[in-house]
């Protein structure tokens, strides 16, 4: 019999938090680099020493050491298990960014991306050893353009950025082969746009001309047919637009570019807004990237990696970048080669985001036809919900007026408390959140932009609502300190980013002997 | 004596005799944040008025720095290319960023002296 | 629906409280005749289990590299890959994590990015490198990008013996940004004179050791001569792997060394998600795309981790950035970056040493059926093979008899003479078995 007892309450509310010995604070732990804590002689991996043989490498082979560490596998998992539990993600909580769209990734996702049939294929085996992954491909791209109602995919694009340069591509192309491309070498781009689409236009040699926003966060009509002259080539434009509207003109947008003979690119970073409720195609759309990662659930990585597949309208669908796959009687192939046709060209090696399309397509077939639709509902639903409760604490740049997906605001309400969008942004992460976007759309002072997304039940954005009234009271009433200092209780405090910008570290290097 | 003369860019001009020092002005330098680097264009390289000449970035914005006047550039700051903060420390002295000589004194009566400066930056906030 | 959390009756409870009647009046902005009447034209939400029925049905459609001798490489080659790797990117803070923005809480992210970057460098011997691009192909576009903006000049000179695919993608970009490229016919044996071909307006260099065709490069006089001429060199590998046994980029004297990552830590997956990897000199990190993480301490003095120098980056230059790139291959290169630190410098010696053991017990095997000729002098772990069959109908009859035995050249170069080659690659992966069953299979072919 154990007779020997215990204290089995807490005693009494007597100490605070001290210094360790460790830096840790219980399960909140350091960790130091791997070329600090690994051995440069040891390895985690067992490999087989090969019979002798003659080696063919001749005068190539590295004579030179590489300085890497090892780590055996119980060091090598600590370390990773530690540095992960200093990242907040969206299976930890609520990820408001405007314009990310940060909605649950389905685990089954996960597990149809690892079936040996899809992971484990090699791009260049025999085609007709291949052919579930081309029928991936294939039906990815069948359901993407019956969303967006246009006739043609570019599935290879690594990423959205990637897919704005094929799409802007594809318009060169076809001004080319128009015999414009001298002519047609001005875009047009919003000042609200995200820094991608002007950076694509660049890269591909055209110069960008702004188009301004009305007083109502919309661009007219009125205004596109002001600023489009035949040196036009094409209007970039994103819908549902950066400040979370629906460009209400965007048809008359459509018709006004194409009768100056330019063409339409659509960013659809925001498509979540509208899947199942509008087809981008039937609004005029000549090009729109969609991101797999945004509006159809793939895991954002910690920053990638994302796919960015180009739903392209009959104009541009000739242009289209190898390689693309085809019905040949029975099975499916890929063509590969442009020549012979008017693609443009290839834009990477190999066929595109496979991984990403497996988990696109398991996420489009659980959703379906109802279910793709409700999320679209859903989404708009919340970040409505959000702006209707936060909008007499919080001011908005267009008025009270009903926003798709994601809902702006500014700091104009911030204005006399000595506080900006930053101190805001940094006392949330203490709340437990993960800021909304800050700072963008560029048009718009001190913007915070928050996108809620349909994965969020109505408990999780009740209580992000109350917390942000809660924290903008204080701000209105002084509180300071709440904001100031914040974040106090994140693993880290503000960081100097002048330092690390002035006097650049960019990787670990040993230390001179002493 | 020298004179100061700024644009609506928010650059400035110090006449000294035939060539002007450029820089940012004191409103552009709180604007920009703490400066981490700052290019100056190459000494001998001969600029227009609003010619693209220098940069200046900070950590979250970049604003590219245009020629006030026209010129050939004869002398650049190298101190502020290796401490770009003396551009916050003290935007109109020893964080200039270039010197040139000048072409045309008379692109000078176009810009605006300090009070009306000081007038303009009213009417902008 | 499974992922959809709220109820009916809190969607009327949300419409109350934001003022309108129903959820279509949120969507008033769009034109009355362009919105769906109903639902798209596509099945209804399915089940797990009825996702799993369908795509599983859809998966065994292909033969998995696995399940078969398999002797492809490429650009994409088959490892090993450590079980602890796969299982640490699944959780969830690395997995549902966003771009490091908000570094406070993403110092996960950020250290591993560092050291991601640390890791880089050393393998291919640069100053620095950044936190991963797309992929091998686009990392060498943006790495010509790059060598236009740091020396002034738009003209490309392309190996013969780089990856054709790269070398297209290479051409896409020049095309469209109106510059010139020279292509080098494809050069199976490293005979190419590539010095011959740079001048005064030539911007870079573009050379790939080991090349397509499995030839370890000498470059260090490919530099001299670009160098000479005021022009950069570019070095490209397929497969990071290769860096365990030969002489690194940074020792042949390369300008910017750029790669594909996905032989350490990624499955094949047909092609994607990969790991583009970019390293060059420490003074020419401004013209460099893409993101870097660096050092710097917090407001308590603890060291700490944040994206820097974004001045670079689309978000603050726009149309003046180095680039138009937003994401980097961030999950992945978490991935490579676990399977080297499992590994370390002696693993990685040990592993390179039996990739390069089996391509030469293979190459022996091969060479001494009749009529079948091994292109290389030397080679690490890909050779060229010339048999009297076209290689497209080789591959095929090889398929049927159930060995994948490589690529042929004409695939990915039709016009080129050289459609009786096989590009053969061999990774540790491969047994004697598997060697038996090539050799078999290739005798029974050529027969």
């Amino acid at each position: 019999m154990n007779t020997q007892g215990r204290p089995t309450r807490p005693a009494g509310s007597e100490g605070v938090a001290h210094r360790t010995f460790t830096g840790n604070r219980a399960l909140d732990m350091e960790e130091a680099l791997i070329f600090e804590t690994g051995r440069f002689d040891a390895t985690g991996v067992d490999i087989d020493e090969p019979a002798p043989f003659q080696s063919r490498l001749g005068p190539h082979a590295r004579q030179r050491g590489l300085d890497l560490p090892g780590l055996a596998e119980p060091e090598a998992v600590r370390h990773y298990v530690r540095l992960s539990r200093d990242n907040y993600s969206i299976d930890a909580g609520i990820y408001p960014l405007g314009s990310c769209t940060m909605k649950h990734n389905p685990r089954l996702n996960e597990k149809m991306a690892r079936l040996p049939g899809f992971a484990d294929v090699h791009p260049l085996q025999p085609v007709s050893t291949a052919q579930g992954a081309l029928a991936v491909i294939e039906a990815l791209a069948d359901v993407l353009m019956t969303m967006t109602g246009m006739s043609a995919v570019a599935m290879s694009p690594k990423a959205g950025a990637h897919g704005e340069l094929c799409g802007m591509m594809a318009i060169k192309a076809a001004i080319e082969a128009r015999g414009e491309a001298e002519a047609r070498r001005v875009v047009l781009v919003p000042d609200s746009a995200h820094g991608t689409n002007p950076a694509t236009a660049a890269l591909i040699g055209f110069s960008v001309r702004p188009v301004p926003a009305g007083e109502d966060g919309n661009v007219s009509a009125e205004t596109v047919k002001a600023t489009l002259a035949p040196d036009v080539a094409a209007i970039m434009l994103t819908n549902p637009n950066t400040c979370g509207l629906f460009e209400r003109q965007i048809v008359g947008i459509a018709e006004a570019v194409h009768e100056a003979g330019a063409y339409f690119y659509c960013d659809g970073a925001n498509f979540n807004a509208i899947v199942g409720k509008t087809r981008p195609g039937d609004l005029g759309v000549d090009a729109m990237h969609i991101n797999l990662h945004k509006t159809f659930s793939t895991p954002h990585g910690g920053g990638g990696p994302g796919a960015g597949p180009v739903t392209l309208s009959p104009r541009l669908a000739p242009y289209a970048p190898v390689p693309f796959v085809v019905r040949d009687g029975e099975g499916l192939r890929l063509v590969e080669h442009a020549s012979g046709s008017e693609s443009f060209g290839r834009m990477t090696a190999f066929h595109g985001q496979m991984g990403m399309f497996v988990r696109a397509l398991s996420f489009i077939l659980s959703h379906g036809a109802d279910g793709l639709r409700q999320a679209s509902e859903d989404a708009v639903l919340a970040a409505n919900y959000v702006r209707a409760s936060l909008n007499d604490v919080m001011s908005a740049p267009f008025g009270d007026r009903v926003c798709m997906h994601e809902a702006l605001f500014d700091d104009r309400w911030l204005k006399d408390t000595g506080l900006t969008t930053l101190d805001f942004a940094k006392a949330m992460i203490d709340e437990g959140f993960h800021p909304m976007t800050v700072y963008f759309p560029l048009i718009v002072h001190g913007a915070m932009l928050i996108e809620p997304t349909e994965s969020e039940s109505k408990a999780s954005l009740d209580r992000f609502i109350m917390t942000l009234r809660d924290l903008a009271f204080g701000a209105k009433a002084g509180k300071r300190e709440r904001f100031l200092p914040a974040p106090v209780y994140a693993p880290r405090r503000r960081l100097d980013e002048t330092r690390a910008a002035r006097q650049p570290v960019l990787r670990w290097t040993r230390p001179a002997p002493v | 004596m020298s004179q100061i003369r700024y644009t609506k860019d928010h650059e400035y001009i110090r006449i000294e005799g035939d060539e002007g020092v450029v820089g940012i002005s004191e409103h552009a330098q709180s604007q920009l944040g703490d400066v981490v680097f700052a290019e100056a264009p190459p000494v001998g390289k001969t600029l227009k008025a609003g010619d693209a000449a220098a940069v200046v970035e900070s950590v979250k914005a970049a604003s590219d720095v245009f020629a006030p006047a026209s010129g050939e550039v004869v002398a650049v700051n190298s101190d502020v290319e290796a401490t770009p903060g003396l551009i916050n420390e003290d935007a109109l002295g020893r964080g200039w960023l270039f010197r040139i000589k000048l072409a045309d004194p008379n692109e000078l009566s176009g810009l605006m002296d300090e009070a009306a400066y000081a007038n303009y930056l009213k009417i902008l906030s | 629906m499974r992922y959809l959390p709220l109820d009916a009756a809190e969607r009327e409870t949300m419409l109350v409280r934001i003022g309108v009647p129903d959820i279509e009046a949120l969507f008033a902005d769009i034109p009355a005749d362009k919105r769906i009447e109903g639902l798209l034209d596509m099945p209804p939400g399915m089940s797990e289990m009825a996702v799993e029925r369908t795509m599983t049905a859809m998966a065994a459609r292909s033969r998995a590299a696995g399940s078969a001798p398999f002797f492809l490489g490429a650009g994409a080659y088959k490892r090993h890959i450590p079980a602890s790797v796969d299982h640490l990117i699944q959780r969830s803070e690395f997995l549902t994590s966003y771009t490091p923005y908000q570094p406070e809480i993403a110092q996960g992210t950020l250290q591993v990015l560092f050291e991601f970057q640390t890791q880089v460098a050393a393998l291919t011997g640069m100053e620095v490198a950044n936190a991963s691009m797309y992929d091998g192909s686009t990392a060498c576009g943006e790495a010509m990008l790059m060598a236009h903006r740091l020396t002034k000049r738009r003209k490309t000179i392309l190996s013969g013996g780089l990856h054709p695919q790269y070398a297209d993608v290479a051409a896409t970009l020049t095309h469209m940004a109106g510059d010139a490229i020279t292509r080098l016919p494809p050069d199976a044996t490293a005979s190419e004179d590539v010095a011959a071909a740079i001048d005064d307006v030539t911007s870079s260099v573009i050379v790939q050791s080991p090349d397509f065709f499995g030839n370890p490069r000498d470059l260090a006089p490919i530099a001299a001569a670009a160098h000479a001429h005021g022009a950069l060199m570019v070095v490209v590998f397929t497969d990071p792997v290769a860096l365990g046994a030969l002489r690194s980029p940074g020792e042949m004297d390369a300008d910017i060394a750029v790669g594909e990552g996905q032989g350490l830590g990624n499955a094949l997956n047909f092609g994607g998600p990969y790991v583009g990897l970019f390293a060059t000199r420490l003074k020419n990190v401004r013209q460099m795309p893409g993101r870097l993480a660096g050092e710097t301490v917090d407001a308590s003095g603890r060291r700490s981790f944040v994206l820097t120098l974004s001045t670079r980056e689309q978000h603050i230059r726009r149309e003046k950035a180095t680039s138009n790139i937003c994401t980097n291959s961030g999950l992945c290169a978490l991935a490579f970056s676990i399977h080297l630190s499992l590994l370390g410098e002696t693993g990685l010696n040990r592993l390179a040493n039996v990739n390069h053991a089996n391509a030469v017990q293979l190459a022996d095997r091969l060479s001494a059926i009749p009529g079948v000729e091994i292109l290389n002098t030397h080679f690490f772990n890909e050779f060229t093979m010339r048999t009297p069959r076209p290689g497209a109908e080789l591959i095929e009859a090889l398929a049927r008899r159930g060995v994948i035995g490589g690529l042929t050249v004409s695939r990915l170069l039709p016009g080129a003479a050289l459609g009786d080659c096989i590009v053969v690659a061999s990774t540790e992966v491969n047994t004697d078995e598997d060697r038996t069953a090539y050799a078999k299979a290739l005798g029974e072919c050529l027969r």
